[in-house]
């Protein structure tokens, strides 16, 4: 096993671990944490396709990878935003208790 | 392995999990800065070191303190995290990301079109990096630009405090 296996499987523990923490907490912040976790291993798998890839000057990887960190920050202020509202119309941020869509 | 990438891939996967299981949300929210960084070291190990400054820039720097305003912002941690911090169906989540991890280990343990050596390291300047954004990537810039002002203005209107209804 060479090196870019153990960055490849390095990643996919942490999607995992946030992919968990996602699907089992309760908090809506902790649920979105997960998520940035998921988003930070895909990152990082940019990242190390490039530095392993046939042509590193072209800069593809790192391009990808700033333009996935700019709109993770937005996602994170949008999706904080919608938190706190939902904070003050229920009075919960428990991702169980705001099910009034459920058919 | 080298030890460098073991040592900072066991503190992440560490901190990763503790941000994933501590009960109280600040401890959370600290032990995912922690993540954070170690990431932004890896980045720094791989030889990306304009990405891994931007991680601790935006990361460790802004989406931490979002959280930390957010979790100030909406306190009701005494009541939830006492009784019972996870969802209903706990076990069912926690399968299907033990099958995606299993999916996804398979999947690069047996590709055999990862077998490469470790190519001569390119030098990257920011100020290549910068010439490329105006260049090659400048409509994808100025897309960005318009999602996050876009997105700034949606989080304002959205968390902005609703008029009492008569």
């Amino acid at each position: 096993m060479n090196s870019l296996h153990q960055y490849l499987l390095f990643s996919a523990l942490l999607f995992s671990v946030g992919l968990a923490g996602a699907l089992t907490r309760r908090n809506a912040i902790l649920v979105l944490i997960g998520v940035e976790l998921m988003l930070n291993a895909a990152n990082l798998n940019f990242i190390a396709f490039w530095r392993y890839g046939p042509n590193p000057e072209a800069l593809t990887g790192i391009m990808f990878v700033i333009f996935s960190i700019a709109i993770a920050a937005a996602e994170a202020a949008v999706g904080l935003a919608l938190i706190i509202s939902i904070y003050r119309h229920y009075k919960t941020t428990n991702v169980d208790e705001v099910n009034e869509l459920k058919g | 392995m080298s030890p460098v990438f073991a040592m900072l891939a066991a503190m992440t996967l560490a901190s990763a999990i503790a941000a994933m299981s501590f009960r109280k949300l600040v401890h959370s929210a600290l032990s995912m800065i922690l993540t954070f960084s170690g990431l932004a070291s890896i980045y720094l190990h791989l030889n990306a070191q304009f990405v891994g400054l931007v991680q601790v820039l935006v990361y460790v720097g802004a989406v931490a303190i979002l959280v930390v305003f957010a979790i100030l912002l909406t306190r009701d941690s005494t009541r939830d995290s006492s009784v019972r911090s996870l969802a209903q169906s706990w076990l069912t989540g926690l399968l299907v990301a033990g099958a995606v991890f299993g999916t996804l280990a398979t999947a690069i343990i047996g590709s055999r079109a990862l077998d490469r050596a470790l190519p001569q390291a390119a030098e990257i300047t920011v100020k290549k990096i910068g010439e490329q954004l105006m260049t090659r990537y400048i409509i994808p810039l100025e897309v960005i630009a318009l999602l996050l002002t876009a997105a700034m203005i949606g989080a304002v209107i959205i968390a902005m405090r609703e008029k009492e209804r008569k």
